[in-house]
């Protein structure tokens, strides 16, 4: 090689940078609006009926990527929810439950069906009302609520041989509660399992994304399940309220912050309503000096900046060992550098909006504690749509365990990285939090990854991945991460009472 | 060879790092999700013509051949004004005289395998002689092929003094270092196997002869890329990446691009360094390239072959 190029080639390889602003770059790539019906005003799904709330007041959705109205949904009183639930009873009582089981699991087969043929629809909208990139609603989010519905019509009618020797049955009216972070998915993770288990459904999805749960109940409306089975009404904090603390529900199942848990929990305390509640997290993810690092930095980029960080089990704080800290922080950073951020609908997106200015807000004030806190904040350069609620790819690194940055869950696209030497020390850091609900292991070794699994006090244990969802296998937490199973043979339990 | 400052930083290449095949393969398959339309997608189209090295290696190759490539090379597709030529004609050693002429001052490289290519079966001085050979009769590059059973025996030194000898062999020649990567089984390997590439001066690594199956994936490309970064991180010194064989679509050409794109970026972006190793690669991109500019397909009897 000529002396020159060689000259060319070689740089100081502390100075030598990858760059990711190429002159080849992708031209927008955006999914057409048309392709979806989003109507002005939405009513609340009651007794198969859609029905105007009690006061007539209806409240405005937007899109978080460009802060316009997509469409206005009513507000459910005290008086609606008790309208829901005795829908919800009566459909139970003459219906529901007499129904032979092999027929409730046609109608949930229907819905399953209906959803992966109107899969582009609710892709999106999900999109549109939730602010995430639309490759993530279309190939993650709406064929996994496809699979939940599929997979629970396949249990209605073999419940004898899930709890064999015993008898399963429904507990009345569940009423369920579902946050903003993944709309339609977890509407298909709460109201599958209740309704092939037999029993009735008030839903109530989060006030800023309640689109999708509203197109699902157009699709319920248009499967011909008995009026009353499934009842989806719209409202905030009040309206949550009212389900929880109806005398007439059997059941209450609530994903959201843990700080609403424990109201929940309060409320119902002498009642003989069972609960499930999947609360908040703070994942541990742990790399191994051994560990496939780029593979490992991948997991961690999914682990943390999946959905903008908008997820429970996301694996907000980084636990790598000190011998590879560098590196991995190094990869992190460039990889950060060639996340696409920008419009949810354009194909090509990697992070979309923050899914509402009050929790762009609560990340903002996260990244000044990180900041005050002596943590290097890092953060990828690309720029960002002037509308709308935005924040870049953040990591902090030089965290301390003491720091509220890793210890408390920021819900945003922030990643925490510390360093660890030993495997009892990460165990003893990566336990050392009030959350418990999924952690992830990276290493190449799988004794390892046993001995990890086993002393690790999470509900899901990642190794070598994660972030990865089925319908087969159960979720949910330790400690203030929540109680109660969703997903798999374990997600039936929480609907029914078994006999002997 | 090496010398002494590069051996001092010369890592145990059997604690190589270890890659996950199931993470790599995923991170493979995101790279298919982008969506290139538009302006993007004919600006990739034009780069994948110009990273082609335009391959004949075959036993009945004559000079009549390789002239008619050489052609090709210059004038891919003359009814498209401002089209550019490929980067480099592939060609065995005793045609590199011959494709050298036709080319001319084209600017068109002629890349000559060698070292007894495919397998590699023949002594050290067999292999360096073939390395001289093509180079004197003028080849710009060198193609050369690893000893995939000294590697497997864990004859790791073998290999990086063959490379290494075979690079002092190529004087001013670039040289491209295939691993023959359906050969080598696990991505383990194949991460180790450009190691010892770069290591032992490789100017560009490559994934396949094309005589065997597998030849190029996207995983096994992404392990290779990665290795590049990595080395590029500990010396600041960049290498050229060449996947071969199997890529025949333009659309599966630029999900190569996209994978170069976003784990190396800009620099690489070029036919400096990185190529594509293929011979019907070509007429498909300049059917797309057509298509771009007409909005209809042409019949493939509007693209020649040679």
């Amino acid at each position: 090689m000529p002396a020159t190029k060689q000259k060319k080639a070689v740089r100081k390889s502390n100075i030598v940078k990858l760059k990711f602003d190429t002159s080849w770059a992708y031209d927008p790539a955006p999914e057409s609006k048309s392709a979806a019906t989003i109507k002005e005003r939405y009513d609340l799904f009651i007794d198969g009926k859609w029905q105007p709330s009690s006061n007539k007041k209806y409240f405005a959705t937007i899109n978080p990527a460009t802060e316009g109205k997509l469409s206005e949904v009513a507000e459910a009183t005290e008086a609606d929810v008790d309208k829901a639930v005795k829908a919800a009873r009566h459909a139970y009582e003459s219906v529901w439950k007499k129904m032979p089981a092999k027929e409730r699991g046609k109608y949930i087969f229907r819905i399953a069906r209906m959803i992966q043929e109107k899969a582009r629809e609710l892709a999106i909208i999900e999109s549109l009302d939730g602010g995430k990139p639309i490759r993530e609603s279309r190939d993650f989010d709406v064929p996994t609520a496809a699979n939940h519905f599929f997979y629970y019509a396949g249990w209605a009618d073999k419940l004898e041989y899930a709890f064999p020797n015993r008898t399963a049955e429904p507990l009345g009216v569940a009423g369920q509660i579902i946050p903003w972070n993944f709309p339609l998915l977890m509407a298909a993770w709460k109201i599958a399992p209740a309704i092939a288990t037999g029993n009735t459904v008030v839903l109530k999805p989060a006030e800023t994304t309640p689109l999708t749960a509203l197109k699902l109940a157009e699709i319920i409306e248009e499967s011909d399940l008995p009026p009353g089975v499934v009842n989806i009404i719209t409202g905030a904090g009040a309206t949550g309220a009212a389900i929880v603390n109806h005398p007439d529900i059997n059941k209450i199942a609530f994903t959201g912050s843990t700080d609403v848990g424990k109201i929940i929990q309060r409320a119902i305390a002498g009642t003989d309503k069972k609960a499930t509640l999947e609360l908040g997290g703070k994942a541990a993810n742990i790399i191994f000096e051994d560990a496939p690092l780029d593979q490992a930095v991948e997991g961690v980029i999914i682990g943390i900046y999946f959905n903008q960080g908008h997820v429970c089990c996301a694996g907000s704080r980084l636990y790598v060992q000190e011998s590879v800290a560098k590196q991995v922080i190094r990869k992190l950073k460039d990889r950060i550098e060639s996340l696409i951020v920008g419009d949810p609908m354009d194909k090509n997106t990697d992070i979309g909006a923050i899914n509402s200015k009050q929790q762009l807000e609560t990340i903002h004030k996260y990244l000044k504690i990180g900041k005050q806190e002596g943590a290097e904040m890092y953060q990828s350069s690309c720029l960002l749509p002037g509308k709308g609620f935005w924040c870049r790819p953040t990591l902090f690194t030089n965290v301390a365990q003491s720091n509220r940055i890793a210890q408390e869950e920021i819900f945003g696209p922030v990643l925490s990285v510390l360093t660890f030497r030993t495997d009892d020390e990460v165990i003893e850091k990566a336990n050392n939090s009030p959350y418990g609900l999924s952690a992830g292991v990276w290493t190449d070794k799988g004794s390892k990854i046993f001995n990890m699994t086993k002393r690790m006090r999470a509900g899901v244990v990642w190794a070598n991945t994660f972030n990865k969802f089925d319908p087969t296998s159960p979720f949910g937490g330790y400690k203030e991460s929540g109680f109660g199973r969703e997903g798999g043979l374990h997600g039936l339990l929480p609907y029914l009472a078994l006999k002997a | 060879m090496a010398n002494a400052a590069s051996l001092n930083l010369l890592p145990d290449f059997s604690l190589s790092p270890r890659i996950d095949q199931v993470g790599a393969e995923e991170r493979a398959s995101r790279f298919t999700k982008r969506s290139i339309k538009k302006e993007s997608k004919m600006n990739g189209l034009k780069l994948v013509l110009n990273m082609i090295d335009l391959t004949t290696l075959e036993g009945k190759d004559t000079d009549g051949k390789v002239k008619q490539l050489c052609y090709k090379a210059m004038h891919p597709h003359d009814a498209v004004p401002d089209l550019p030529t490929v980067a480099a004609i592939c060609v065995y050693p005793s045609m590199v005289k011959v494709a050298k002429k036709a080319l001319g001052d084209s600017g068109i490289k002629v890349a000559s395998v060698a070292t007894a290519f495919p397998s590699g079966q023949a002594p050290r001085d067999v292999k360096i002689r073939d390395t001289k050979y093509a180079v004197n009769e003028g080849a710009d590059e060198v193609d050369m092929v690893i000893s995939r059973g000294k590697f497997h025996a864990g004859e790791y030194n073998f290999v990086f003094d063959e490379i290494a000898a075979v690079k002092e062999a190529c004087g001013d020649a670039r040289l491209k270092v295939i691993l023959e990567t359906g050969e080598l089984g696990t991505f383990d390997k194949v991460r180790r196997a450009s190691d010892i590439a770069m290591y032992a001066g490789a100017d560009f690594i490559k994934t396949s002869t094309g005589k065997i199956q597998p030849a190029a994936t996207m995983p096994v490309t992404l392990v290779m890329l990665e290795a590049i970064r990595d080395f590029y991180y500990k010396t600041g010194k960049m290498i050229g990446m060449k996947p071969a064989g199997g890529i025949s679509k333009s659309k599966l050409a630029l999900h190569y691009l996209v994978m170069v794109k976003e784990t190396l970026g800009e620099d690489w972006l070029n036919n400096e360094w990185f190529r594509f190793g293929a011979s019907s690669l070509a007429n498909d991109v300049l059917m797309q390239i057509v298509k771009e500019k007409t909005g209809v397909y042409q019949s493939a009897n509007y693209f020649s072959v040679d």
